[in-house]
């Protein structure tokens, strides 16, 4: 049991370290502004799920009330941290459009 | 006033649920004084939270549960596909971000909010625009991404609020 609930939270960390791995390197890579906010806003919120989740069973592994209360906490912050994210990043790419920020296309490189 | 009431007590509970949550601790003072925060927060925005309370209202939220799970998959898949586009050698090749415009039938506030929301949640899609007569803008970032727009998504919305 013990083993189990290990390697559970060890691929869910390893997972979420994927998934971060990959929102920093899209910000590097991709091309505009626009672009970039793809990988920020929500690779970054899959990855922080994945973490949470992980802690949340390695917590939950000496079950009693508080170690409960504590994984509930935990999800509160996913909950809350999925409702803002998209709010932030919407409200970002909207700041952008009415600023007069031109998104990078493809026919137009400059962008 | 019996709809006050019922948002009264409805709101009473919530905030004593996460007075407990996040307090854990069951000694009589801070139960005591949870009490007296949830009754303050209660009587000042009672009618703030749930402010229409009916059977309608139930069903919704049930119906929007229903709606989590599908939600959450969609956002695993799109996230593995982004994933996929940041990690190939020739991302620029593969990368077409446009804006694309589409009109959808809902007129409710609240179904406006959560496809604007979904749409966000889901990777390679971000809401520029979301106009209340249920006019979208949409950046998104490869042609796969944009086609499924907005399709499947509404269905569902409309279908939780029963539009």
């Amino acid at each position: 049991m013990h083993i189990l609930i290990n390697s559970i939270v060890i691929g869910l960390l390893f997972i979420g370290l994927i998934f971060f791995t990959g929102g920093t390197l899209g910000i590097l890579r991709m091309p505009d502004f626009y672009t970039r906010l793809h990988p920020a806003g929500k690779l970054d919120t899959m990855g922080l799920m994945s973490f949470v989740f992980a802690f949340c069973i390695y917590n939950l592994e000496h079950l009693t009330w508080d170690s409960l209360i504590v994984s509930l906490k935990m999800l509160l912050i996913v909950f809350f941290v999925s409702l803002s994210s998209p709010t932030a990043t919407h409200a970002i790419v909207d700041a952008g459009i009415r600023a007069g920020l031109k998104p990078w296309t493809k026919k137009n490189k400059e962008g | 006033m019996k709809k006050r009431v019922i948002s009264f007590i409805l709101t009473f509970l919530f905030m004593g649920i996460l007075w407990i949550t996040l307090s854990g601790k069951f000694e009589p003072l801070l139960l005591f004084l949870g009490l007296v925060s949830v009754i303050i927060v209660t009587l000042m925005s009672g009618n703030l939270l749930f402010s229409n309370p009916s059977n309608d209202y139930t069903i919704t939220f049930f119906r929007f549960l229903g709606y989590l799970p599908w939600i959450i998959i969609q956002i695993i898949k799109a996230n593995i596909h982004v994933l996929k586009i940041v990690f190939s050698p020739n991302m620029m090749e593969k990368i077409d971000p446009h804006i694309i415009v589409f009109t959808t039938r809902l007129k409710k506030d609240f179904s406006i909010v959560t496809m604007a929301n979904s749409i966000t949640l889901t990777p390679g899609t971000i809401t520029v625009t979301a106009n209340p007569d249920g006019k979208f803008r949409v950046h998104a970032i490869d042609r796969p991404c944009a086609e499924d727009l907005p399709g499947e998504m509404e269905e569902r919305v409309a279908k939780v609020f029963g539009e």
